[in-house]
């Protein structure tokens, strides 16, 4: 009787996270796949079967160039404000000089992230704004009047508009990471450097750096993940324009599925979404040792 | 977190110690110059985090105050205080339909909350407790989840939804965000799981304690900071989530702030006090969530290093 109900307890208890994770992760998953292969639209009841050719569609597609590139570039800038940065500021911020000021200031940085983005892209859009914009305002009442452009709406600014709001939004969560990280170096290790005469840089590069050195490749990757895959920035401030000027791969997924109702190729971006992703991911589960046995 | 103050006694002292060595080694005069540049980079620094600080908080503070300007004056008077302060900016963006973004994304989010800490902690239990293969893949099939993303399920997961008649429903928004927290949710409580030693529930079994009765008694209760966490870190997330919460629900009546807001935009045009006085609403309750319980977000979020 015992045996046989603490044998059927355990798979109770887990059945329903199970179901949960099968239903709306894996099989929307094995779907997406599925759906890269077929034509259809939203409310179509058939689907017609095109084999590779929105695979085929995606190679010579200028706008999913034009949406990699960007999704790089938003990678590249993230990772320089987001990882180092955010390391630099984290080193900082957990100086002893700073001891004082640091909680506050921890907080202050952090208090962007809580924020839900459609609020901060609203917010930016006032930031943006060609008219009575705080950014513009700003730089006529420094003298600098004739650098302000329409942000959003200039094809060249339009996408680093984009990234810079999100670097605003996102430095402190990395931050805080950082300084989570940093607060497990034992202090004896500084103690010795500052015996042996070493500098507050030579530190940084020989102790702290070296120290984080996981933490700084996890952060690494969920800031490359994250950019791969943005949607709501772009698609709030946006909506990948002027042109497409800003758009990123999700977005385009989205409007080929959902605005064109090309619901077999928005899959096949998606795929591709997945494909890029799931690298990382990989990469980073290996690296973090999620759910290993401590 | 926070050094205790006996920790930060101690860094002086050898600070002072070490100081007082290089004194009587090196000249007075020498001495002098250092700390002079020292004190000269730390204020320079000092200034430099309180001015990336000011970056933050001022477009924040700004909103604030717009939120209190009429339309006029935001346009014509960017930086200056509100000449009237329109308080009734609140009262109006409330009955114009933020209270019923609000109270839906309260209940989508206390829903969530409700269902990831049940079935993520049964599930957390079994992964901890039981040792098998097929605990092993479930556990892998558990973790996995956790590189899966949003944007790539939003197609196959908008027909599902709509086949199971559950598009445009507070279900489709609750259901799809359960199940993509519950990979990190049970790998946290896993882990803090793994940590209760297993003698207390050796003793409860021998006083004749259920299974069921060593979770509910026993493993729950010694993990509350995990659950808080666990809590913190799905509000955040419920409350905030913008794909889902678009493409999901059509009807205005249903939807969410993050949602409801654009909503709110388009419906409101130059009325931009009122807009701002929404963000505003929207934002206290992650604030506030913040300012109390920061020790156990930042813990969740850097143990699960997944960004929200």
């Amino acid at each position: 009787m015992i045996a046989r109900r603490n044998r059927m307890i355990p798979a109770l208890f887990i059945l329903p996270s199970l179901l949960f994770l099968g239903i709306f992760i894996y099989i929307p998953l094995v779907q997406n796949f599925y759906n890269s292969f077929f034509d259809f639209s939203v409310f179509s009841p058939t689907k017609e079967y095109v084999g590779f050719s929105a695979f085929q569609q995606l190679l010579g597609d200028k706008v999913v160039m034009t949406a990699l590139i960007n999704n790089v570039k938003y990678a590249i800038i993230s990772v320089i404000f987001q990882v180092a940065f955010a390391l630099i500021l984290a080193t900082i911020l957990e100086d002893k000089l700073f001891r004082r000021i640091a909680p506050m200031l921890r907080v202050i940085y952090f208090i962007p992230v809580m924020i839900s983005i459609s609020v901060i892209a609203l917010l930016f859009n006032f930031i943006y704004n060609p008219q009575m914009g705080l950014l513009n305002s700003f730089l006529e009442l420094v003298g600098l009047g004739n650098l302000a452009v329409p942000w959003l709406g200039n094809a060249t600014t339009s996408i680093y508009a984009v990234i810079a709001m999100s670097q605003w939004q996102s430095i402190g969560f990395i931050t805080m990471l950082f300084i989570v990280a940093i607060q497990k170096i034992p202090k004896e290790l500084y103690e010795a450097a500052n015996i042996d005469g070493a500098g507050k840089i030579r530190q940084f590069f020989s102790i702290t750096i070296p120290q984080v050195k996981e933490a700084l490749f996890v952060n690494m990757l969920i800031t490359i993940t994250g950019s791969m895959l943005v949607f709501n920035e772009p698609y709030i401030l946006t909506n990948g324009g002027p042109g497409t000027s800003s758009m990123t791969l999700s977005v385009y997924m989205y409007q080929q599925g959902f605005f064109k109702d090309n619901m077999g190729y928005g899959s096949a971006v998606a795929t591709l979404i997945f494909v890029v992703t799931a690298i990382f991911a990989l990469i980073q589960i290996k690296v973090s040792g999620t759910g290993k046995d401590e | 977190m926070t050094k205790t103050t006996e920790n930060i006694k101690s860094d002086v002292l050898t600070q002072d110690q070490k100081r007082t060595k290089e004194r009587s080694a090196k000249s007075v005069k020498a001495s002098r110059k250092t700390s002079l540049s020292t004190k000269v980079s730390k204020n320079m620094i000092l200034l430099g985090l309180l001015l990336f600080a000011f970056v933050i908080l001022y477009p924040l503070f700004w909103m604030v105050v717009s939120s209190l300007k009429s339309y006029d004056e935001i346009y014509n008077n960017v930086w200056g205080l509100p000449s009237v302060w329109h308080f009734e900016n609140y009262a109006t963006a409330w009955s114009m339909g933020i209270s019923g973004y609000f109270i839906n994304s309260l209940w989508v989010t206390l829903a969530t909350i409700f269902l990831v800490v049940i079935i993520g902690s049964m599930a957390a239990f079994t992964l901890s407790r039981y040792k098998s293969r097929w605990i092993d893949v479930a556990l892998i099939f558990t973790i996995g989840g956790i590189m899966m993303n949003p944007q790539v399920a939003l197609i196959p997961l908008f027909e599902m939804l709509t086949w199971m008649d559950l598009i445009n429903t507070h279900w489709a928004l609750i259901l799809t965000y359960v199940a993509y927290r519950l990979p990190l949710t049970i790998i946290l409580i896993r882990a803090f799981f793994l940590s209760i030693p297993r003698e207390l529930e050796e003793s409860a079994i021998i006083d004749g304690c259920s299974e069921f009765g060593i979770y509910a008694r026993i493993y729950l209760p010694l993990s509350v900071p995990i659950i808080v966490t666990t809590i913190v870190l799905t509000a955040y997330f419920a409350w905030n989530e913008f794909m889902f919460a678009t493409v999901f629900i059509d009807s205005d009546m249903l939807k969410t702030i993050p949602s409801g807001l654009m909503n709110f935009r388009d419906a409101l045009r130059t009325d931009w006090g009122v807009l701002l006085a929404g963000m505003v609403i929207a934002t206290i309750p992650m604030v506030v969530l913040l300012i109390f319980l920061q020790r156990y977000l930042v813990r969740g979020l850097s143990e699960g290093s997944v960004k929200g």
